[in-house]
């Protein structure tokens, strides 16, 4: 079936089996590599994306769905050549260790700061649920903290 | 014998409306509880049939009796700290969204209905006995204001109670549990036990 959506700004449209998950739409038909396979369960959280400012596990989330959505991928999360303010606090607190499930953190994040822009360690624990074998979670509560700074600072 | 008499025209005008109720279509409509008295014995094993669905896990996990969600056949609480948030939709970024959408996700064992949702807390299940959950389903001040009708309309025709009965596979690709009474003796028997005048057997 032929499905239409906004990805990262831009008009796409892409011919596919409607249950295919968007995962592999955005990775292996748009080339979109950001994104991770983890689990394929909606478990770990590597592969989320937004829909409609959303965060969704993009593993489980059939393709059909997406018709019409807005989608921001790990690649469409800056403004051009702006970093948004995750990446930046991401870089600033030197988060990654491997880095494979970090595009998952960084796009849970920054749907949070949108609902959430000051979060206490109570708001991070409850939301961001993703999971990284590296167990940078303490970088990452810094980090969290630095980008809603970064974010209300710009405001 | 005025008296008397207004009684027996009220008996018999509710004696008509309850048999004319009982012969109308499965929609719905039509329910008018009879005058008091012995609960019809039809009426009492609709009500088990009933509450042996709504005393199940596929309705309980998603009517908890507080913050947090069940999930699975031991109805353990929800993976994640999955929390209630303020809506019954999950917290700001961890929406039931996030992962739970319109239909069930064989690839994932990711299940999904229209309005995937937690039940409010008023209309909490977990814990309570089937006499006490009955109680609560017919108290407009605990189920959304319902009357009778639009209780039975939630029971027997919402795609998020129906999707029991197509509960899909889990994680691991195995099918889950179903209620134990199919589908369509369900919806008869919740329209049985209504029209019955919704009775609640003393247990």
């Amino acid at each position: 079936m032929k499905i239409s959506f906004h990805i990262n700004g831009g008009a796409q449209s892409v011919a596919v089996d409607g249950n295919t998950p968007l995962l592999w739409v955005i990775r292996d038909m748009l080339d979109l590599k950001g994104t991770k396979f983890g689990c394929g369960k909606a478990a770990c959280g590597a592969c989320t994306i937004h829909v409609d400012g959303m965060a969704v596990r993009s593993c489980s989330y059939p393709a059909k769905f997406a018709e019409g959505k807005n989608i921001t991928t790990i690649e469409g999360l800056s403004a051009g050549e702006e970093l948004h303010p995750v990446q930046q606090a991401w870089i600033e607190e030197a988060v990654p260790q491997c880095g494979y499930c970090q595009p998952g953190f960084m796009m849970a994040t920054a749907a949070l700061l949108e609902k959430a822009p000051n979060p206490t360690d109570q708001d991070i624990d409850d939301n961001i649920v993703n999971i990284c074998r590296c167990a940078t979670y303490y970088r990452m509560r810094k980090a969290i903290h630095r980008a809603a700074e970064i974010k209300n600072a710009n405001s | 014998m005025k008296k008397a008499y207004l009684f027996y025209t009220l008996f018999l005008a509710a004696g008509m409306a309850l048999a004319y109720a009982s012969s109308q279509p499965q929609d719905g409509e039509g329910i008018t509880p009879p005058p008091g008295g012995e609960e019809p014995e039809d009426a009492l094993q609709a009500f088990d049939k009933m509450m042996a669905v709504l005393t199940h896990k596929r309705c309980v996990n998603c009517h908890p009796a507080g913050g947090r969600p069940r999930q699975g056949e031991d109805s353990h609480y929800h993976n994640f700290n999955v929390q209630r948030g303020a809506d019954g939709h999950g917290l700001p970024a961890l929406r039931c969204g996030t992962c739970h959408q319109r239909e069930n996700n064989d690839y994932s064992g990711v299940p999904g209905a229209p309005e995937w949702s937690l039940a409010p807390l008023s209309m909490k299940w977990e814990g309570l006995s089937r006499v006490e959950i009955a109680r609560s389903i017919l108290d407009p001040a605990r189920n959304g204001g319902r009357t009778l009708e639009e209780t039975v309309h939630h029971l027997t025709e919402h795609e998020l109670v129906l999707w029991a009965w197509e509960p899909g596979v889990d994680a691991n690709g195995r099918p889950r549990e179903k209620p134990p009474v199919p589908k369509d003796e369900y919806i008869k028997a919740v329209k049985v036990w209504a029209e019955a005048g919704a009775p609640i057997p003393e247990e």
